[in-house]
């Protein structure tokens, strides 16, 4: 029975993975997603787990190590952060064209230099074009829900992906949260038994992994791209049966107080909830604010976000993460393709903020209120901005 | 030497699991030991492999050389990849999802693979303790990549990144000695191999299958293309570096060394180094210098042995 509980988020996480009856777990540390691998293998030495529980020597080779595991048929869990997720980054793109349905959760942490374990989104928005599903939850009970989701999702036969499951570093994995936690009996009505559709079997040998020339190249990214896009009406349905099943439903985006809004915020991550809260203490005072929420940042859930922000006159885009010198952040990057030629389409405020640990705080919001509110009066919309720099403190660049 | 006949294909087993047709060079004893590696195992076997001359010649898509389950990954991780499906495999009998039985894991690389780039992932996947094989394929030196030095390269020997140029004659350093790295990971089995004693490769790998836990076996391949050598002369350059003194043919079962092939009296080293045109530009001295160094190595070894017996 699912019992609610007071429990660490990445705690919480682990079980879930257990209730999973996950067969391998091949890990390195990496604060903060280091509670998680801990306590898997605390559950496999205790005999609580019945799984392979491989301590590797970095994170390249977790990612190596999980996919032979994968490869042989296992159902595979693991977790990183940050540098973790970027020393991966070779092997990322690997098992994701060789279809692994490996699941990973990212404590989603700052990249290097100067070295920060405090949360932004450098490390997974670095890793958009690795072909993984990716998705963000904003909270310890979803992070933890997510978790059977995620493998229901990427063993689909109608997906076979591996997947990215990722939340907030410290502000979500380090938190003590009354979280719903489903046991393996409760999993095991939603989750079946993996049954790989191709495996390393001596009594069917395949060769996985050859040599792509320029005359399969192609195809080859092709047939990776269809698998994706083709991946975002299973995905909904999963999180459906999800929803009628436990009675807790997410969709690929959310929105929050958008009905009668002037300006949207754009975010993902745990960030939105603050601002969910900023929202409900402003629109008192007649700010007509709304949030729109990417929970499937890959696929990118284009008809759904263009639907969700239909008829705004203003867009405030929050990225965690930018590209020195280049066209911004990633989300409002993506968010300005998805509008780009749209009739009346919403005008982009686009800021970064948050960045390695820096609170996102009302006073924020309230500088990207001030922002938008000049282009919803018919000013012209600047361009992107890191707020919250000292030294010319919510200063332009 | 030369009088002695060691092909012997009627002995060996019928058997093939990397299949002919595939695109490796003329005398390449890099394919010859892997397909002799995969007579000694049979069909009960899982490989992966690194990126590498092996990989690429046998799994040109739609194309494959394998007859048994193969995996490539990338370049430096094979060792981790192999930890991967033991593991994977080792967990599923376990659980009952597939038939208990025996199956091998051999994961592969080539001495770029191993002693540089893929160290840490051989060291890794070695101290850990899977019930697996590593099997690197020396030629001494980055093949695939076009002739490039690694430190698995022997002294003097001239490489496109370590040149016989008129100030500096090739590799400068000594060849990095990858089996005695793995001897003190305390594994169960840790042998030399070279595919100009089928008999002796195949018994190693053999016995470092059957062993419960991790086995490494580091084999000399000779590469024609690499070295400047005939393609017909891959036997015999095996056969001659293990006469001269520059590749000892031993085991190290749980620790206890034992040499094969033993040589009583040494085969001047030239007679091997002047068969290969990356050795061309080495002096008399240069060679007799090295020859020198080889003899205190095998005297090294031989202690080696000899203590290994008194400690019966």
């Amino acid at each position: 029975m699912a019992v609610r509980k007071g429990i660490e988020v990445s705690l919480a996480v682990a079980e879930a993975a257990a209730a999973c009856d996950v067969d391998c777990i091949a890990a390195y540390p990496i604060t903060p997603q280091t509670h998680i691998v801990e306590h898997l293998s605390e559950l496999v030495n205790d005999g609580e787990l019945d799984a392979e529980f491989i301590p590797v020597e970095s994170e390249h080779s977790a990612m190596s190590c999980c996919c032979g595991t994968a490869a042989a048929g296992a159902r595979t869990f693991t977790a990183t952060s940050s540098q973790g997720l970027a020393l991966m980054h070779e092997i990322l793109f690997i098992a994701a064209n060789l279809r692994l349905p490996i699941v990973m959760t990212v404590a989603n942490r700052a990249l290097s230099a100067p070295i920060n374990i405090w949360n932004d989104h450098s490390d997974i928005m670095t890793e958009r074009d690795a072909g993984w599903l990716q998705i963000f939850a904003e909270n310890g009970q979803e992070a933890t829900d997510m978790v059977p989701i995620c493998h229901r999702i990427a063993e689909d036969k109608r997906v076979l992906l591996p997947i990215m499951l990722n939340f907030d570093g410290f502000i979500v994995s380090h938190v003590v949260e009354p979280i719903i936690c489903l046991d393996k009996e409760e999993i095991a009505t939603f989750l079946p038994i993996y049954e790989p559709q191709q495996r390393l079997d001596i009594d069917h040998p395949i060769t996985m992994g050859p040599v792509g020339m320029p005359e399969v190249y192609t195809e080859a990214k092709m047939a990776h791209e269809a698998a994706v896009q083709n991946s975002y009406e299973p995905i909904c349905e999963i999180l459906e049966e999800f929803g009628k099943q436990f009675g807790r439903t997410y969709k690929p985006v959310e929105t929050y107080k958008t009905e009668d809004a002037d300006i949207v915020y754009i975010m993902m991550g745990a960030a939105a909830e603050t601002a969910m809260s900023w929202v409900d203490k402003v629109r008192d005072s007649g700010k007509k604010v709304g949030i729109v929420r990417f929970r499937l940042w890959r696929p990118l859930p284009v008809k759904a976000f263009k639907e969700a922000v239909k008829g705004f006159k203003v867009l405030c885009v929050v990225d965690r993460h930018f590209s020195p010198g280049g066209a911004g952040g990633p989300v409002a990057q993506e968010v300005k393709y998805m509008l780009y030629g749209e009739e009346n389409a919403p005008k982009v405020v686009e800021v970064v903020a948050g960045l390695g640990g820096r609170d996102l705080d009302y006073d924020a919001f309230e500088t990207m209120y001030d922002k938008c509110k000049k282009v919803l009066d018919g000013g012209e919309v600047p361009p992107f901005e890191l707020i919250q720099a000292r030294g010319g403190h919510y200063g332009k660049i | 030497m030369e009088k002695f006949n060691v092909f012997a294909s009627r002995l060996l087993p019928k058997e093939d699991y990397v299949c002919s047709g595939h695109r490796a060079c003329q005398g390449c004893a890099e394919a010859l030991a892997m397909r002799l590696v995969h007579k000694a195992l049979g069909r009960n076997t899982i490989a992966a492999s690194a990126t590498g001359c092996m990989e690429i010649i046998s799994s040109p898509y739609p194309e494959t050389a394998w007859n048994i389950p193969w995996l490539h990954v990338a370049f430096e991780n094979s060792a981790s990849v192999g930890s991967g499906i033991e593991s994977g495999l080792k967990a599923l009998m376990r659980k009952g999802r597939i038939p208990k039985r025996k199956i091998n894991v051999i994961a592969y690389g080539g001495d770029g693979a191993t002693a540089d780039i893929g160290l840490q992932w051989v060291s890794g996947a070695m101290e850990r303790g899977h019930n697996m094989l590593y099997v690197c394929y020396d030629n001494e030196a980055y093949m695939n990549t076009g002739i490039q030095r690694s430190s698995a390269t022997p002294l003097h020997a001239a490489t496109t990144t370590s040149p016989a140029g008129k100030t500096i004659g090739g590799q400068q350093t000594w060849k990095k000695n990858v089996p005695e790295i793995m001897v003190s990971h305390n594994i169960p089995y840790v042998a030399t191999i070279n595919p100009s004693y089928p008999f002796d490769f195949m018994r190693k790998v053999k016995k470092a299958a059957e062993i419960d836990g991790p086995a490494y076996l580091h084999a000399y391949s000779c590469c024609p293309t690499g070295w400047g050598s005939r393609p017909e002369l891959g036997i015999q350059l095996g056969r001659l570096a293990v006469e001269t003194g520059a590749f000892p043919l031993y085991e190290v079962e749980y620790g206890k060394y034992s040499v094969q092939e033993k040589v009583e009296e040494f085969r001047p080293l030239k007679d091997y180094v002047k068969l290969q045109r990356r050795f061309r530009h080495l002096t008399d001295e240069q060679i007799n210098a090295s020859q020198e160094r080889l003899k205190q190595e095998y005297a090294l070894l031989l202690k080696k042995e000899q203590m290994s017996k008194e400690g019966d």
